[in-house]
This record gives C-alpha cells, sequence and structure tokens, in this order.
C-alpha cells in the first residue's frame, strides 16, 4: 500500500512550483469554488463528517464535527470566526510551513469554505511570528485571491461575503493553544482561558470561533472535491486520510512528506527517508507526534502503524506527526531534558504547577543528565510530573510531563546508570 | 528570558526615542494593520504594531530593532491601550527586542529537533566567532541568542538571522554565512545542502516527483 | 436551581453559581489563592481543584465550573488531597521561608492553607528564585519573591480601581508583577490591593515591622474621612490605633477602603491637643482644665452663643453642644463650615435617595459639581459598575479623570437648566436615572434646579429614587438631623455676632469672621481652629469614644471606642457636661448612656442601624437660581481634615504623588 502522487493533496509540497494563484489555478486549486459552496453549509459539514478527518494540529478530534458546533445563525447578532491555527511551535513540526510558502491557495481556500459551512464572517490566520518568509508568501496570496474577487464582498462568486486577514504572533508557542491564540488575536498575553466557555460559545471578541490546524483547512477543498469516500479509503478505521509527516533527527534523509495515514512506521522511514542512520539496530527511541508526547522505544514502534490509535496503544501519540527520530548516539536524558528546557521556557505563567512545575522537572531533569542526584528523586520527578500533568488550565503542562513520564518508562535504567557512575567518582574524589 | 529587561527609562532614552512617530510609509502601513480587526478592537493591533515600530527602529539604527519605552508609549497612544498592557505583551513574546540589539540578530534554534542535528557545532561555530549569548560582539555586528524550536526540523540544523532562514547547517556552512554577513553580502538562504531544493529527501524526492520539472496538475489521473 | 451532590450530600443552590460556590453552601472550605468574591475568576492558582462528575477524569478548578444539575462534587477524595498538596507544594517550591521577618506572618494564607492542606515538607532542592522589589509609591510594601502570581491586585487595579495600573511582565517562571517603569501607584483605592494579597508580597509600607495580628485589640468603627461611612476596623495595641483595615459591609463599602481613610491613622498620634489651652495676651499657653472651665464660666454668654460642628464629629457630640446651647438659650447651630446655605427643610432632598448600593442600577447618571475620586472614593467603584452595565454619565463641572467613559458638559451650573438634546434624550429613555449633586453644586444652588430635574425626568418612580445628594463630611448627614443648619448658613452666626463660638473640630471655618467672639474650641487636633481659638480644650478624636455618625444615604452606624484619648483629653460629651456646669445650666444627661437616650427620644431615627427615612423628596420650587462656575473644595485627596493633615503618611502622599517630589526611602 503506497500513496499515489495523484492521491496527495498538497502537490506543491516541495516548493518547485511557483506558489502564486495563477500556478495554484493550474494544479487544481480554486476550481469552482462557488459550487462547492453551493451545495451548502449542511451538507459541506456532513461531507467533512464523512471523510473521517480529525483534527491536524494535535489532538485530532473530528473536523466536520468541531464545525457542526457552530451556531447555525446568530441569535445576538455577534459575527462567528475562524481562527486558523498557524502557531506551528511543536518541536519537530514543520509542515504547515510548508504549505504555507509552497501551497497558501489550499489554505485560503479552504478558509473559505471551511468559514462558508460554519456560518463565520471571517478567518483570521494566526501565524507564528518566525515564520517571516512565510508570512510574507501568505500575504501575498491573500491579497491575490481579494484581487482575484476569491475573497470578500460575493467571495469567489458564491454570494457569500468573507474575509481572510494574516495575524502574526511574536515567539510563543503557547498561542498554539486555541483560547490563548484567542487571547493574542485580542492583543494580549497568550494566556489560556478558562473553559467553559468554549470558543464556539465565546471566542474571539466574544463571538462564536472554531480554531482550526492549518492542514485541517487546507485538506478541506480536496475532501469536497474528490469525496469522503476517496479520503476515507486511505488509513485504518477512525485514522482515515492522507497525512503530512515530518520526519526529523536520526534518519538518513529528513524530509516532510504527504503519506496515507497509518503507514507502518518501517515502512515510511524506509520508503522516504533513506531508513535509520547506522541502520535499524541502531534505532534507540522515536518520539512520534511532536515534542509533547512519549518517546516509544525503537522495538515496540518499528512495525506500528503510524496512527492516532495505534501510537496510543504503545502509550504516545501522533500529535502532528512530527518524527522525531533518535539513534543509540544519542543522550536520550540530555533530549528529553532539552524539551523540559523548552517547556520551562513557553509556560505562559499563569498557573500555578505549570510555572513553577516546569523550571523544577528542568533542573531535576538536568542533575539527572549528569547523574547528580539520588536514585529516589527519580521517582519523586516521576510523581512531580504526576502533579503538573491533569492540574493546569491548558494542555501544556501535560505536554511537560509527558516526555519525562516516557523516559522514565522506557529508560530508568540509564538514568540509574548515570547517578551511579557519578556517585562513583564523587566517591573517588572523597 | 531571566535576562530580559526594558532598556532602562533614562534621559537619554527620552532624547533619542521620545519623538518617535511612524515614517510616512509605516504610517499607512499601521493604518491598514487597524483596519484587519473590528471596530473599537484596535488592542488587537498591538502586536503587528510593535512590530513595524520594532522594525523602524531598526531600519533607523541599522540593526534588526528593538522597542525603547517611549516607543512602546507611542504604540499604547495610537491603540488607546493602557502602557502597562502594552509592556506586558512586549516582555510576554520573545521576538520583541526590549533593548538594543546588534546588527544580525543570530538565533541558534537549539531544541532537540536541532539539537539531534548538530545544533552544539553551530553554537560552538558562533562562539568561537567571539558571539556570546544574550550579548552583542563588539562591533555591534552579531547578537546571539539560543532560540526554542523554529519549525525547521526537516532541515534541521538551522539559525535564522534577521527574517532569513539558514538550514541544513554544518560548523563550516554556518561560518561561511557569518562571513558573508560581516562582510555586507547577502549569502544564499534556505538550505544550504548542495542540490536539495527545500524539505524533500536529500538526493531528490520519494514523490511528486513530477512536480520537479513541471507544474503538474494531477486532476487528470483522479 | 441545580440540584448538586457534594461529598455525598444533596443540596440546591442557586443558578449560576459556581461549584465552589455550591461547596461553601454545603459547609465545605474551599482553599483559594486567586479567587475572590469581587473580581473576574482567575482560576490561576489551581488551589480550589475538586473532583467533579461527569467530567474529565481529572481534578476541576471548582473556582471557574458552573455548578449543573446532577454534579457529584467531592471535596474530600484522595484525588483532591493530592492535588492541594501538588499545588500547595508548587506554591512553596519558590516562596521564601521568610514568615518570621514577614509582616503577613499571622494572616497570611500561604501560611494557613500550608498547615491545613500542605505536605508538611519539601522535596525542593534546586535554588529557588528571587525577585527584585517593585516600588509601588509610598503606601505600598513590596516584596516579590514571595509573590504567588495570583493576580489579584492586577484584577483590582483593572477592575476595581478602573486604572491599569499593575501588570504581570514577563512570562513563565520569571514572570513579575509590577507597575510601569516602577511608577507609585496613584490611585486613591490602590491600597487594597495590600488586603487582597494572600501572601506577604504587597504590604503595608507605613505599617511595616510595627506589630503582629496577634497582639492587636480589633475594634469596629467607621470612616470619618468622608460621608461614605466605610465600614472599619482599628487594630490597637496598648493607647495607640497601628492600622485601619476594612470591614465587609455590601450596603456600604463592600469590602474596600479610601487610601486616605486608611493611613490617615498615624496622623491620630501627632499634633495632638492632649491639654487645655488658654490665650493670654494673645498667645496660647497651656493650662489646667480648672483654669480653662474658670476661663469660660468668665464670659457666661447666655444666649449669645453658637456652634460650629466640623466634619468629623460624631451625632452624641453635636447633640450634647446642642443640648448646652439650648440650656443657654441659643439655637445658633451650624455644621456646613465653609458657609454653604442650602435648604435642608427637607433630608430627603438632601440625601443620597439611590443608596450607594443601588446607584450600580442606574442607568444615566448626572454628577452635578463632584469631583468624585477626591470626593467619595468608593463611590467610584460603584459608578464603573453602573457604566459597565450600560449606564450614560455625564458630569457638570470641570474635567476630572472618571475612570468610566463620561460625558463633560462644562463646568457652568446653568447647563443643569439648559440640558444639551443628548443629555435629554438619555434621560428620557432612562429606566432608572439618577443625578448626584456634590457640594460643588450646591454651592451653586443645584439642589432646588436638580429637584427641577428630578421632576421633569421623574426620578422617583416605583421602587426607585434616583435624587442624590454626594455630602464630603462625615458629621454632615448627622448634623442636618439634629438642626445643625441656620437658614443662612454659617453667615446667620457671624451676623448674630455671639460673645462666644463653641467650636467642635470645626477646622475648615473662616474664623477671623468671629473675631470678636470668644473661641472655644473643643477638638483633638493642633490644626487651624486651635490656631484661633481663644480656649482649647482637648477632646477625642473618632477613635477615642464610641459615637454614631449617618452617612450620605441617611445611613446610621455606630463606631466603637478603641483607644483612650491622650493626655489630659477628654470625650467631648464629657467637656460638654462640665461646660454646663461651669455655665450653672442642665444639660439633661449624666453618663454617655443618659445622652444617647435623649438624643434617640429627639431624633429616634438615630438609634436604629440602617437607612433613616427621610420622607419623601419635595416638590421642586417654581424657580430656581442655579448658575455659576462649578469648582471643587478638594484641592488635595490626602489633607481633607485634621487628622489627615496631621498624618506623615499622608502627607508624604500629598508630596509625592500629587506634586512629584521623591522623598529618599530613609535609610533603606
Amino acid at each position: 500500500m503506497a500513496l499515489a502522487d495523484k492521491d496527495r493533496i498538497f502537490t506543491n509540497l516541495y516548493g518547485y512550483q511557483p506558489w502564486n494563484l495563477a500556478a495554484a489555478q493550474a494544479r487544481g486549486d480554486w476550481d469552482n469554488t462557488k459550487d462547492l459552496i453551493a451545495r451548502g453549509r449542511d451538507a459541506i459539514i456532513q461531507e467533512m463528517k464523512d471523510s473521517g478527518l480529525r483534527g491536524r494540529g494535535g489532538a485530532g478530534f473530528p473536523t466536520g464535527m468541531k464545525w457542526s458546533f457552530m451556531p447555525k445563525e446568530s441569535k445576538d447578532g455577534r459575527p462567528s470566526f475562524l481562527v486558523i491555527n498557524a502557531d506551528e511551535s511543536e518541536p519537530g513540526s514543520c509542515k504547515d510551513r510548508e504549505i504555507i510558502r509552497h501551497d497558501p491557495h489550499k489554505l485560503i481556500e479552504g478558509a473559505l469554505v471551511a468559514g462558508f459551512a460554519m456560518g463565520a464572517r471571517a478567518a483570521y490566520i494566526y501565524i507564528r511570528g518566525e515564520y517571516i518568509r512565510e508570512a510574507e508568501t501568505l500575504f501575498a496570496a491573500v491579497a491575490e485571491a481579494y484581487d482575484a474577487g476569491l475573497l470578500g464582498k460575493n467571495a469567489a462568486g458564491s454570494g457569500y461575503d468573507f474575509d481572510v486577514f494574516v495575524h502574526r504572533g511574536a515567539g510563543a508557542y503557547i498561542c498554539g493553544e486555541e483560547t490563548a491564540m484567542i487571547e493574542s488575536l485580542e492583543g494580549k498575553k497568550g494566556q489560556p482561558r478558562l473553559k467553559p466557555p468554549f470558543p464556539a460559545g465565546a471566542g474571539l471578541y466574544g463571538c462564536p470561533t472554531t480554531v482550526n490546524n492549518v492542514e485541517s483547512i487546507a485538506v478541506a477543498p480536496t475532501i469536497l472535491r474528490r469525496g469522503a469516500a476517496w479520503f476515507s479509503s486511505f488509513g485504518r478505521e477512525n485514522n482515515k486520510g492522507t497525512k503530512l509527516f515530518q520526519i526529523s533527527g536520526h534518519v538518513d534523509k529528513p524530509c516532510v512528506v504527504e503519506e496515507e495515514m497509518s503507514i507502518p512506521f518501517r515502512e515510511l522511514i524506509e520508503k522516504h527517508c533513506g531508513g535509520i542512520r547506522g541502520g535499524w539496530d541502531n534505532l534507540l527511541a522515536v518520539i512520534p507526534g511532536g515534542s509533547s508526547v512519549p518517546l516509544v522505544p525503537a522495538a515496540e514502534i518499528m512495525d506500528a502503524p503510524m496512527d492516532f490509535d495505534g501510537l496510543r496503544a504503545l502509550g504516545s501519540g501522533l500529535g502532528t506527526a512530527a518524527i522525531i527520530v533518535m539513534d543509540k548516539s544519542t543522550d536520550i536524558v540530555r533530549a528529553i531534558s532539552r524539551l523540559s528546557y523548552f517547556y520551562k521556557h513557553e509556560s505562559c505563567g499563569q498557573c500555578t504547577p505549570c510555572r513553577e512545575g516546569t523550571g523544577w522537572m528542568w533542573r531535576v531533569m538536568e542533575r539527572l543528565r549528569t547523574g547528580d542526584a539520588d536514585v529516589e528523586e527519580i521517582d519523586m520527578l516521576f510523581n512531580v510530573t504526576k502533579q503538573v500533568e491533569g492540574h493546569t488550565i491548558c494542555a501544556l503542562g501535560d505536554a511537560a510531563a509527558w516526555p519525562i513520564q516516557g523516559l522514565i518508562r522506557h529508560f530508568r535504567p540509564e538514568i540509574e546508570r548515570r547517578i551511579a557512575a557519578r556517585a562513583d567518582v564523587r566517591e573517588a574524589a572523597e | 528570558m531571566a535576562d530580559r529587561h526594558p532598556e532602562p527609562d533614562s534621559p537619554a532614552l527620552r532624547a533619542r526615542w521620545g519623538s518617535f512617530a511612524w515614517t510616512p510609509e509605516n504610517a499607512t502601513k499601521a493604518k491598514e494593520i487597524i483596519a484587519r480587526y473590528p471596530a473599537g478592537r484596535q488592542r488587537s493591533a498591538v502586536m503587528p504594531l510593535l512590530d513595524l515600530a520594532q522594525r523602524q527602529v531598526g531600519a533607523e539604527e541599522n540593526t534588526q530593532g528593538w522597542l525603547p519605552l517611549p516607543v512602546m508609549e507611542y504604540v499604547a497612544a495610537q491603540l488607546d491601550m493602557p502602557i502597562i498592557r502594552v509592556l506586558e505583551v512586549a516582555t510576554f513574546y520573545t521576538m520583541y527586542n526590549i533593548a538594543p540589539i546588534g546588527r544580525f540578530h543570530v538565533q541558534v534554534c537549539g531544541t532537540t529537533p536541532c539539537m539531534l542535528r548538530g545544533s552544539d557545532d553551530i553554537l560552538a561555530s558562533c562562539k568561537a566567532k567571539g558571539m556570546k549569548k544574550g550579548h552583542t560582539t563588539a562591533d555591534g555586528l552579531f547578537t546571539l541568542t539560543e532560540v526554542e524550536c523554529m519549525g525547521n526540523c526537516s532541515s534541521a540544523p538551522m539559525v535564522q538571522i534577521n527574517d532569513d532562514n539558514y538550514e541544513d547547517l554544518t560548523a563550516e556552512r554556518i561560518e561561511h554565512i557569518l562571513d558573508e554577513l560581516a562582510a555586507g553580502r547577502q549569502p544564499k538562504t534556505g538550505t544550504q545542502e548542495p542540490g536539495r531544493h527545500t524539505v524533500e529527501p536529500v538526493g531528490g524526492p520519494t514523490s511528486l516527483t513530477a512536480m520537479v520539472s513541471e507544474n503538474h496538475d494531477y486532476r487528470g489521473e483522479w | 436551581m441545580p440540584k448538586v451532590k457534594v461529598d455525598g450530600v444533596e443540596l440546591e443552590v442557586p443558578a449560576g453559581a459556581t461549584v465552589l460556590q455550591a461547596c461553601e453552601l454545603a459547609g465545605k472550605e474551599i482553599p483559594r489563592f486567586c479567587y475572590h468574591e469581587r473580581l473576574s475568576i482567575a482560576g490561576n492558582c489551581r488551589m480550589c481543584l475538586v473532583e467533579v462528575k461527569p467530567g474529565p477524569p481529572k481534578p476541576q478548578a471548582s473556582c471557574a465550573l458552573p455548578a449543573s444539575e446532577g454534579q457529584e462534587i467531592r471535596t474530600d477524595s484522595e484525588m483532591v488531597k493530592k492535588a492541594r498538596e501538588g499545588v500547595m507544594e508548587f506554591l512553596l517550591i519558590n516562596h521564601p521561608l521568610d514568615c518570621p521577618i514577614c509582616d503577613q506572618g499571622g494572616e497570611c494564607d500561604l501560611q494557613d492553607q500550608s498547615v491545613a492542606y500542605g505536605r508538611g515538607g519539601s522535596r525542593y532542592h534546586e535554588h529557588k528564585r528571587a525577585v527584585t522589589e517593585k516600588y509601588m509609591g509610598p503606601l505600598i510594601k513590596t516584596t516579590m519573591t514571595r509573590c504567588i502570581h495570583c493576580t489579584r491586585c492586577v484584577r483590582f487595579s483593572e477592575e476595581i480601581a478602573g486604572v491599569d495600573e499593575i501588570g504581570a511582565l514577563y512570562r513563565g517562571e520569571t514572570m513579575q508583577i509590577s507597575t510601569y517603569l516602577e511608577k507609585a501607584a496613584k490611585h486613591e483605592l490602590s491600597a487594597n490591593v495590600i488586603d487582597l494579597c494572600p501572601v506577604g508580597a504587597l504590604t503595608s509600607k507605613p505599617y511595616a515591622f510595627e506589630a503582629r495580628p496577634w497582639e492587636l485589640k480589633k475594634t469596629l468603627s467607621i470612616d470619618v474621612s468622608d460621608a461614605i461611612g466605610a465600614n472599619i476596623r482599628l487594630d490597637s495595641r496598648g493607647r495607640e490605633v497601628l492600622r485601619i483595615l476594612p470591614r465587609v459591609n455590601d450596603d456600604v463599602n463592600e469590602e474596600w477602603l479610601a487610601d486616605r481613610g486608611r493611613f490617615m491613622v498615624d496622623g491620630l498620634t501627632r499634633r495632638r491637643l492632649d491639654r487645655p489651652w488658654l490665650r493670654r495676651d494673645g498667645k496660647l499657653v497651656a493650662a489646667t482644665w480648672a483654669e480653662a472651665f474658670a476661663a469660660v464660666a468668665s464670659i457666661n454668654p447666655g444666649p449669645s452663643v453658637a456652634v460650629v460642628a466640623g466634619d468629623l464629629v460624631d451625632c452624641e457630640t453635636m447633640f450634647a453642644a446642642k443640648s448646652l446651647a439650648s440650656a443657654l438659650g441659643s439655637s445658633l447651630l451650624e455644621g456646613r463650615q465653609t458657609g454653604m446655605a442650602y435648604t435642608t427643610s427637607s433630608l430627603a432632598a438632601v440625601a443620597f435617595n439611590s443608596t450607594l448600593a443601588g446607584i450600580e442600577d442606574a442607568d444615566a447618571i448626572l454628577i452635578v459639581g463632584s469631583q468624585v475620586r477626591n470626593e467619595a472614593p468608593l463611590l467610584n467603584p460603584r459608578l464603573r459598575k453602573a457604566v459597565k452595565r450600560g449606564a450614560k454619565v455625564f458630569v457638570i463641572g470641570p474635567v476630572w479623570d472618571t475612570t468610566f467613559p463620561a460625558t463633560f458638559l462644562g463646568d457652568d451650573a446653568v447647563t443643569l437648566a439648559n440640558l444639551p438634546a443628548e443629555v435629554a434624550d438619555a434621560f428620557g429613555a432612562a429606566n432608572k436615572p439618577a443625578i448626584i449633586i456634590g457640594g460643588a453644586g450646591l454651592a451653586k444652588g443645584a439642589l432646588e434646579a436638580g429637584l427641577g430635574f428630578a421632576a421633569r425626568f421623574n426620578l422617583v418612580r416605583d421602587g426607585w429614587n434616583g435624587f442624590n445628594v454626594l455630602h464630603m463630611a462625615a458629621a454632615r448627614m448627622g448634623g442636618l438631623m439634629l438642626g445643625y443648619a441656620q437658614p443662612g448658613g454659617l453667615a446667620d452666626l457671624v451676623a448674630a455676632k455671639p460673645k462666644m463660638v463653641i467650636s467642635l473640630g470645626a477646622d475648615e471655618v473662616d474664623w477671623t469672621k468671629f473675631a470678636d467672639s470668644m473661641i472655644v474650641h473643643i477638638g483633638h487636633h493642633g490644626d487651624k481652629a486651635a490656631h484661633a481659638a481663644d480656649v482649647i480644650l482637648p477632646a477625642a478624636a473618632f477613635s477615642e469614644k464610641d459615637g454614631t455618625y449617618v452617612n450620605t444615604e441617611g445611613r446610621v452606624q455606630f463606631a466603637e471606642r478603641a483607644v483612650f484619648a491622650p493626655g489630659e483629653a477628654r470625650e467631648d460629651w464629657t467637656i460638654m457636661r462640665a461646660l454646663a456646669d461651669a455655665f450653672g445650666v442642665n444639660v439633661g444627661f449624666d453618663s454617655f448612656e443618659q445622652l444617647r437616650a435623649a438624643m434617640i427620644a429627639a431624633v429616634p431615627a438615630l438609634g436604629v442601624e440602617g437607612l433613616a427615612d427621610y420622607g419623601a423628596l419635595p416638590t421642586a420650587p417654581a424657580s430656581a437660581d442655579c448658575t455659576g462656575t462649578i469648582a471643587y473644595p478638594i484641592a488635595d485627596p490626602y489633607l481633607t481634615n485634621a487628622i489627615g493633615r496631621a498624618s506623615p503618611t499622608l502627607q508624604r502622599c500629598s508630596s509625592e504623588l500629587l506634586h512629584g517630589e521623591l522623598q529618599a526611602e530613609a535609610a533603606e
């Protein structure tokens, strides 16, 4: 089972061809969008539900269902908004960047279709601040779409008025959390809101809002054109469709590639990445879904299907399908400790367990890295991660806890070895 | 982070930046930016306006740009926003430089995916060039920062220098880039791997090969 | 009315209640730091976590979760215990162990809750965070290393005070609370953040290292720094009141107190009149009580006596003085020291009828001649709340910085009679229209015109009376109830050329007008009246006597004595009683209880705590002469009375916050 090029959605993924409107249209984007919209809101949402598309931002919530939560019509005059999450900041993730810089019109057309389906008056695309050139492309592509009558009044001749605005972030991972993103869009610090109320009830400017990942939105027009049956013909049950995988770390040829969901790890790596650096025997562990998910040891991941359920069964997750591969040369404790530093750096500081816990966890991790610790502190650290996990306002606390839990679960002997080695050195010195 | 502090308020700072105002071009841009948000929601424009202001400061003093307090106050006034809320934003988001900065802001990604691909070497090269994290070189040319994941993981390791990314780095490649910049030349941006286009596997794509040479339309094959 | 189960006990909770409130209704204590009834819900401390079914299998922040039908809430489960221990531990890892030198000690939420819910030991072996202190002005002392980032202070300044003065800068573990550029917090309610701060990060600077809470005697009292009558608590040790804190009274001050009322405490021990003084050859010389009474008796004015009541006196003092004057045959009583002479025939026409809490419901408000933030700081948050609910506010008078959107209509009082169409439209359409007439308005005849306004816009309607006068003196309404008002105001007293004028702490009077009278000053501070006096009889400040006060609403409230007056000073009523003997007349009371009984017999409303009934609003006079440029009377909101003027803290506020003179931090 191999995904054929004709079934790939992001055909200009590598940017060999221009991103501009003319080229995108030649590839099939903006092809009679009016007809897609003419199907009506309910039909579009049903098609999306039928396609089995699950959100591509990490949590995997069914996209069609999310859209259906939006009010059918405004009862109090409040408009609805679509917010597109292009704040791609999860370590390992680098797919939305490729969509935006090489295939921006897929995203913009998707914004119109999705916005129409949920009755939104406008979409704000929140792109991370560090994607500077990518944002330039996106601004230009949006301008092209306006100039061609594809956005604005009577967008694409559909009779629907719809605006798309680009909003740049300025360096804060937490803004990828949907309510933090809304706060940030409102000109505040990106600190997640308490839920309820959920954004679909009161989001941006207090109006009904849906926040979707770039990839979820960008695949929507193709799904509508080719049909739910086509999309759901890929992948296992409950894990349908095609997916952009991003492979980094110790493979011969790191890359971003669109593949069928549920593709076995080994096949993915062999086919597109030239194998593991130093061969399969040299594989140590894999973080299969971006930094927030626990690592999986080599033996368990090798033949695992790369999808939501397959990785959950391994105690990890698909996340954004950002696959960080680590071979046996890796200082695994340092690799995870560096992630702990990341979460400490990115904690917004709002709630206690995350603000205080991320720093504590990182500091202990650094001592475990060098072995400057007591064996009991491994359990203490594990306990601290449990004290953070599930106690915070948003999921950043969980994300900070899980990598450490994964490390302790699978590499405890290595940590103990370091502590023992360090103790020997200390004793010798005394 | 812990070292971030706004450049202290002083008569000299007020004298230099107290009369900050948009250039005519940026005044137009600022208006466009504010118009992206619904009426009465102009506070939403604080982030893009701070960015614009930082760039204008940068253009004036030929650096990456930073945000002197009087400039933040100018933005606050334009948006009718309490200055403390603007300062909250400027200190929360890491891309706002709240203290003076060099000509080139060398931001080395040090997060795990880059670390696995050798970001230690990149940092070492920068240090060998006389840079120190959180500091600007004496000639005002380079400011070094270790940053968190920049989303270039499949072409790691990488640095972002001002507005451009340099990917697939090695020690020699970053040294070359820094030398070029110091010499006033613009090195090639993006991947530094010879023959690599963007994020396809090195040596050529394993999918979508038809796209390499032509803007292929796959619809005929559906 | 959803039904929920808390720890197995089913109960019904009001619609809209949170899980936290449901737990409290069930009698369960829910620990919290960030949650505060009067502030928006932040949900950031995570201390109030409880277990809730149905819901995700993790503890929920009860402060932010709406209670809903059928919920099963547990506050006693292992999950909850662990969650609290965890949060406690996180809060403490970077909190200094400096309780012995922390002023919050003994009344610290963190201390109390760590004892109740913490684990009792630390597993944290890394370096603790240290945060530099932030300058916040002369009132708030900061020790930011102790901050637990609950953001109560940030939310107070933004939501209640209405000035975005305080913010949380940076992020993550480096987040820091600060004002912009560490400028002093200048808002007139700024020190309430001291009470709100659950730890010792923000403490009272003047009170630093003065006392421990368990050493203090707590006395219930009433703030006399304005006519709001904020409910306060006097904390005293020995003969000294060491601090003033607000008490909760939702009808009056909620739980706030103006900085002026809080920090005038150190004025209570300074510039005190602690012995009698007599003027001899133009100079005041110390005297004995016997000499003082002899001097007073030597005049024996008979009916040619007048009494002027100051702004801070209690009703008992005024009634005792009235009884004395009456016994001598005089009814020349006046309390409006600056000469105002508005009609007082109806007390309903000079009261704040919509009530302080009620004004929050108004949907159109016209303020005539009041700089509310200076004259009644605690009214301003109420006005903000009204505006948040949609009220339109218009102001006749010079522009001041309201903390809410308001339209200024110029400073000519005549505008009240010639309203712009915009204002007339707003009031015509309003359901609960209100007018607030301040002292500066009263001085320009706004009372009669205001009654006309009330008639025109039907300010009195079913369940609503929107006619309000906002006084500035704590003694004012009580004085008016006791007859301290002449038709022509103070001018009537001047015109009567009395042989003797008795000043009851009347420090705002232009005493040169009584140059030919013997001025007998019964007061507690060596302030303006003392300089003009011929005889000074040292009396008690509000903290040194029991007394009744009536606020601008007509709310009768009792204050209790916290400490004894200093030196030879005596409670005011005893002085009046002794003067009666000196004059050889009978005032009809020999004890405070008798005095009080007589006062209540004369004015029954003064015997009942709560709002006095002043009857219906009178009809508007046919014509009203309302004109002239409005000028607010308070130039320095920190130094409005004799106690405040004697307070080093308020003097410092005045010089630093109003006049921008930075004072060096002594030996810091």
